[in-house]
């Protein structure tokens, strides 16, 4: 079993030859970037480019004490095919649902590309203790999940004891073999940039292949200028070693426009190319139909109204 | 533990992501063939007989003709102002005033967006900042000062303010519509009486502006607008009917100005060149103070007195600070000034560009190290790419003089006590800013800085409540907050 290297003074980073500064971040110039970035115009074919491009980078998300097999089977479905009046809309990333429903999930999904995402370790409270989170991920591979999204102990985390958040990362890395691991950080329970800054390090420290902002089941979820903290970590990191972070802003996130947002501060911070679903997701369950919306609207000029779209 | 590793991408990412042009609505603003002078309340042609054209730096088109207002014009102006303020301005009930003042402020926020657009085209700054940046700060003078109006005793207890009389006012082409802002609604609102000179290249706002006065149906005379070039600014300086002058320009003229009025009894105020310090220590939010230098240096392609135009980083942060300062540069959109993407439009007029374009040039010559990113300009109109030096040497010409363009000399400093000595030595004191995480260093750097403004964390920000002004060559008298109340009162 993989331990983690003694941790001198909390949590730099293990590997590089020049080690990042965590650093610290102003809220206030942050937010005002942030609200910058939001501000870019976006029009015609670059709307367009976006949209399908935030199709294809979309974690489609149910995450719901109510899933039944029937509802995942056609959120599989509309993952699979988006749109069944336009077939050049393109599938989703992937489909991000509870350990029950991978088996499912995977049958359904067979061959078709769409990967399938499960939650893992105790989400979304992550209150259980190391060995079961560690037991948990590796069922939930076993099942089929290409890819596990983990919370990390915030309670640990807010009371100081990195070295704890850090060992449960590294081992849950472990345990998911081949299946890439999303680190969920659960930003609206971390109170300040800072400590976002912070445990963004600490995840890509324990070889997180993805930072996520939350579970969804937290208010507030993914916010613009959150994310471009996050950003900021993985650009620091990738200009420190090289090593290319994936980030995905989750909950929250229901319009076009604000996923177009999110796109032109992905752009404009990380560049081109972070620009593919191997390294940028969004976690989001209703912002597709308003997607798709959009992308008729911009193919025909005209809106259509929500019944032209299907709910799953 | 963790491997370092470059992963290979298997979905190809976007190699370019172009933004599609997304221009700002330009026929929103009604551009005539002509605009007289605005005098005692009504639109006069010339009595010099003379016009001269305004052209978008952009484009180079011509926009418009303004007259161009000779001795005799500038004294009926003087005269206009004089009677408004004899014939009941000056004794209008102060809160009658405000209501004026009020108005104004309102009718500046109905009309913004013709105003933004006016803006963007006469002067070349991009509408994202005219839109997000001028247009609000100038509604928020109007609508400060208005509350000042009524008020004036209690600024100044025990004592007895009342107006000076006639307030010349020249004002420059970086913030046309907010300088413009910045002199009429403090004097106004102390009961004073304005000829305002717009700058030669930028008149379209105050244009527009004698227009608003109308609309809130001020009292003729209060608000006199004389377009013209540099002559028409020295016969205002040299009537002898004024009482007071306000200039905000370039410190070779003010220097001219302060002489011409040596012995004279009007009450003057200077707001001149800078050659701000931004200094960056190592314990700074990194990305943040890279968006802070940007913004002071690149904001407004660098046409601000108080730019933040010497950046001094601590040594131990030097190379990453560098680093991350050169990619942000690449991500700078030159371009159209209307188009809502822009970051930096177009230099205001070919004589500033000839001028930045000589002073680039002569640090190169003298040895400092030139950083331009990859960038394509239009082929029309006045262009400059943002700029960085590094290596520069306190005694270069680029780490002295004032450049007014998207210019940036880097130099370094080892210890805080460092930092203020390169900070101070310079023959201006406008501005500065100070990047640290540590409050009480801020506090420190602040008592020691010999500067009107100081910025912590931030840069170029401002709010009609904060008295701004310089120290040493950039000038005297404040304006903003209850400060800038002062230069147009005296008291009884």
């Amino acid at each position: 079993m993989a331990t983690a290297p003694a941790l001198i003074g909390g949590f730099e980073l293990p590997a590089g030859p020049r080690l990042p500064r965590v650093g610290s971040v102003d809220a206030v110039a942050l937010e005002e970037r942030a609200a910058t970035l939001a501000k870019r115009s976006i029009k015609r074919e670059s709307k367009l480019q976006a949209l399908d491009l935030a199709i294809r980078m979309m974690d489609l998300t149910t995450l719901e004490g109510q899933d039944t097999p029937g509802k995942v089977a056609a959120l599989c479905a509309k993952g699979m095919r988006p749109d069944p009046l336009d077939s050049t809309v393109p599938r989703v990333a992937a489909i991000c649902l509870y350990p029950n429903h991978v088996e499912g999930a995977k049958e359904r999904l067979a061959g078709s590309g769409v990967k399938v995402a499960s939650v893992a370790t105790a989400f979304p409270s992550g209150q259980l203790p190391t060995k079961l989170k560690v037991a948990e991920t590796r069922a939930v591979v076993e099942l089929g999940a290409d890819e596990v999204d983990m919370v990390i102990d915030r309670g640990a985390f807010l009371s100081g004891r990195y070295s704890k958040v850090y060992d449960e990362i590294v081992q849950v890395k472990e345990a998911c073999g081949d299946a890439h691991l999303k680190v969920i950080l659960e930003t609206g329970e971390l109170g300040t940039y800072d400590n976002v800054r912070r445990a963004s390090l600490l995840a890509i420290a324990a070889g997180a292949d993805f930072i996520k902002t939350s579970t969804g089941k937290v208010s507030p979820a993914a916010t613009l200028p959150v994310t471009l903290c996050m950003m900021e970590v993985v650009r620091d990191v990738y200009h420190e070693t090289g090593r290319m972070v994936g980030i995905k802003p989750a909950g929250g996130i229901r319009a076009s426009k604000q996923a177009v947002q999110y796109l032109v501060t992905l752009y404009e911070t990380l560049g081109p190319e972070w620009m593919t679903p191997d390294l940028f997701r969004f976690g989001a369950s209703s912002l597709l139909n308003d997607v798709l919306m959009q992308i008729r609207k911009e193919k025909t000029g005209r809106y259509q109204s929500g019944d032209y779209f299907t709910i799953d | 533990m963790a491997q370092v590793e470059k992963r290979t991408a298997s979905v190809p990412a976007l190699l370019e992501w172009e933004y599609a042009p997304a221009p700002e609505a330009r026929d929103i603003v009604q551009i005539r063939e002509r605009y007289g002078l605005f005098v005692g309340g009504e639109e006069v042609e010339p009595r010099s007989g003379e016009w001269f054209e305004s052209i978008s730096p952009s484009t180079e088109e011509i926009l418009f003709e303004a007259a161009l207002a000779g001795a005799e014009d500038v004294d009926l102006a003087v005269s206009a102002a004089r009677g408004a303020f004899d014939n009941g301005w000056a004794k209008l009930a102060p809160a009658e005033r405000a209501k004026y003042l009020y108005r104004i402020a309102r009718i500046i926020q109905e009309r913004s967006r013709e105003l933004a657009v006016a803006e963007s085209l006469d002067g070349g700054k991009p509408i994202r900042e005219s839109r997000d940046v001028d247009l609000p700060l100038a509604a928020a003078h109007f609508f400060y000062y208005a509350g000042w109006a009524d008020k004036l005793e209690y600024a100044y207890p025990n004592r007895t303010p009342r107006p000076l009389g006639v307030a010349a006012q020249i004002i420059p082409w970086n913030f046309p519509l907010l300088m413009l802002s910045w002199k009429i609604a403090p004097a106004l609102a102390c009961g004073n009486t304005v000829v305002l000179k717009p700058a030669e290249t930028t008149p379209l706002t105050a244009l527009l502006f004698a227009d608003i006065c109308r609309q809130a149906e001020l009292p003729p005379g209060v608000v006199n607008i004389v377009t013209g070039d540099g002559t028409t600014g020295g016969h205002l300086v040299r009537h002898g009917g004024i009482d007071k002058l306000a200039f905000t320009g370039s410190t070779e003229v003010g220097k001219l100005i302060m002489r011409e009025l040596a012995g004279r009894d009007v009450r003057l105020t200077l707001e001149l060149g800078g050659k701000a310090a931004n200094i960056v220590f190592d314990d700074a939010a990194l990305d943040q103070a890279v968006e802070g230098i940007v913004n002071g240096i690149y904001f407004n392609q660098g046409h601000v007195c108080c730019a933040g135009s010497r950046l001094l980083v601590q040594e131990s942060i030097y190379e990453p600070l560098l680093e991350k300062l050169k990619r942000r540069l690449s991500t700078l959109r030159v371009g159209d000034p209307l188009d809502k993407n822009t970051d930096v439009g177009a230099i205001n007029s070919k004589a500033q560009l000839d001028r930045i374009t000589e002073l680039v040039a002569s640090g190169e010559a003298e040895g400092a190290e030139m950083y331009q990113p990859d960038c394509r300009l239009p082929e029309r109109g006045y262009w400059f790419v943002p700029t960085l030096f590094t290596n520069v040497a306190q005694s270069h010409r680029i780490a002295q003089e004032e450049i007014f363009g998207p210019v940036l000399s880097v130099l370094t400093f080892r210890t805080p006590e460092e930092a203020v000595e390169k900070a101070n030595n310079t023959p201006y004191g406008l501005s500065a800013g100070v990047w640290t995480e540590k409050g009480s260093r801020i506090l420190w750097m602040v008592e020691r800085l010999r500067a009107g403004v100081v910025w912590a964390n931030t840069f170029n920000r401002f709010d009609p409540t904060s008295p701004f002004g310089g120290y040493k060559e950039s000038g005297f008298g404040r304006e903003g907050g209850r400060h800038g109340l002062a230069p147009y009162l005296r008291f009884e």
